[in-house]
């Protein structure tokens, strides 16, 4: 086991390298660019034994992709922001072919008004697109969680895509200690991937994308709804195997932090979590009885795991680095669906915040969770609320 | 390019008996595909030289050359009028649809 310093963008190719792909399709966008450089440094110096593909678009990427894993290779992709867009058209295939490919995510604004850096707009736009998706809150877990994607995703009940997210800039770019783990380990708990049913083969030849009209269209995509949501337990098995080979638990679908009392819990997903975590101990210092819930999946989404931890929490509020106009957050709309799916009515609060790369604080925190302390002690509070506003709305 | 076959389909009585994903058997044609033709080409065999013209051009590969005169399959033709536009000879001429079906 060695340790280096090194930035988010670094992990993931770190992670990439450990879990052996085949081939890597990958077009370069900031702030993803550093993973997909490093890949290109890996496959040249040979210490990663993969075809590096050169493509001419994010839309190529993700087909190529395809294309190496629908005979059965393991395939890597990185994208970001209007490179996820366009390469949109070919999520759904990749989920609706069952293909287990991996692509990491650097999670930045979308057009217009222009902006490099990190929110999660982009992401949220492909949540129905199929993959599963889980958001990573420090280097040393998007490492991690590359290795685990593709474990969780070449399961043979599962069979999905997984996109690992990251925060643009706040964590693709900046550096920190990252245990890297032994590749024999990794082999060991990674094993190299094992030719799908669904493969094309030369003895067995297949078509792939076929079309299924009227007749049977709904009951592939009902089979697709069931192993996703299936994939729960998967992905709660594979952060367990995880941990017990390497001595990182993750808490699989979601993190619970000094929940069990909390009045008031925010909900977070991503690098702000870990901000949330030292604000938090603050507070706790205080005497107030606040909580954090670290969501890490957004699809498949936790609904009982989450109702289960928020049951006796007065108000929670949710963190959302996106918004779908016209309404709110959506991850706000998914928690407050599972909570009244589950008969419970705690007081909720949106938070909209961190978008273009706009700052979330200390301070910002702090006053999110007095915020919720209030709404717990009845005092009614603003469904929406956005976090850190430079003018008057 | 012979007529294609097709392959009785009968639908999985339980939704685990889907296959994973949209991928089959290859030459798996479930049912005839033509229901949009709104004119259907017609081979004039006695101008018609042999010349696989059509053959070649049609995009859905429909013409039939595995007998000794070229035949169109209809259950797979989309009446684009390719092939009588190719055709040297004027051997194909493009038909209502009506006039067949009444």
């Amino acid at each position: 086991m060695v340790k280096k310093f090194i930035c988010g963008d670094d992990a993931v190719a770190e992670g990439v390298r450990l879990a052996r792909p085949h081939v890597i399709s990958a077009y370069p966008i900031t702030p993803q660019t550093v993973t997909v450089e490093k890949l290109s440094e890996f496959v040249e110096d040979g210490s990663l034994k993969a075809e590096y593909i050169h493509v001419e678009s994010e839309h190529s990427a993700l087909a190529c992709a395809i294309g190496v894993s629908s005979v059965g290779a393991r395939a890597f992709t990185a994208t970001s922001s209007q490179g996820l867009l366009y390469m949109a058209e070919n999520l759904p295939y990749a989920s609706g072919a069952r293909m287990p490919i991996v692509m990491m995510v650097a999670n930045r604004s979308i057009a217009l008004p222009w902006s490099i850096y990190g929110d999660q707009m982009d992401s949220m736009f492909l949540l129905n697109s199929g993959w599963i998706q889980v958001y990573v809150e420090d280097a040393q877990e998007a490492l991690d969680m590359t290795i685990q994607a593709y474990k969780i995703a070449e399961t043979r009940e599962v069979m999905l895509p997984v996109m690992v997210n990251l925060d643009g800039f706040v964590l693709t770019h900046t550096y920190e200690v990252v245990e890297i783990p032994a590749q024999e380990m990794v082999d060991n708990f990674l094993p190299t991937i094992k030719m799908p049913d669904n493969s094309m083969s030369m003895e067995d030849p297949k078509s792939l994308c076929i079309s299924a009209g009227n007749t049977t269209n709904l009951e592939f995509r009902i089979k697709q709804q069931i192993d996703t949501e299936n994939s729960v337990s998967v992905i709660e098995k594979v952060d367990k195997e995880f941990g017990d080979m390497f001595g990182r638990y993750y808490g699989g679908m979601l993190e619970a932090y000094q929940c069990e009392d909390a009045e008031a819990v925010l909900v977070a997903t991503g690098s702000i979590t870990g901000t949330s975590r030292i604000v938090l101990d603050e507070l706790r210092k205080e005497g107030k009885k606040v909580g954090l819930l670290k969501l890490r999946y957004l699809r498949p989404f936790p609904t009982a795991k989450l109702a289960e931890i928020l049951e006796n929490v007065k108000a929670v509020g949710v963190l959302d680095k996106s918004i779908s106009f016209g309404y709110e957050g959506s991850i706000f709309t998914n928690v407050n669906s599972a909570l009244l799916q589950s008969g419970i009515m705690p007081e909720t609060v949106n938070f909209i915040g961190g978008l273009g790369g706009r700052d979330i604080t200390k301070q910002n925190i702090r006053e999110m969770f007095e915020s919720l302390l209030a709404s717990a002690s009845g005092e009614k509070q603003q469904t929406l609320q956005y976090v850190n506003v430079r003018c008057k709305l | 390019m012979n007529k294609p076959k097709l392959k009785k389909w009968q639908d999985p009585d339980e939704i685990s008996k889907f296959p994973m994903g949209a991928t089959c058997k290859s030459d798996n044609l479930t049912s005839i595909n033509a229901g949009w033709r709104t004119f259907r080409p017609v081979i004039d065999q006695s101008k018609c030289i042999n010349c696989l013209r059509c053959f070649l051009v049609c995009p859905d590969g429909v013409i039939d050359k595995s007998g000794s005169e070229l035949e169109i399959d209809y259950d797979f033709c989309k009446g684009c009028g390719v092939c009588a536009f190719e055709c040297k000879v004027k051997a194909i001429t493009m038909k209502k649809e009506s006039d067949f079906n009444g």
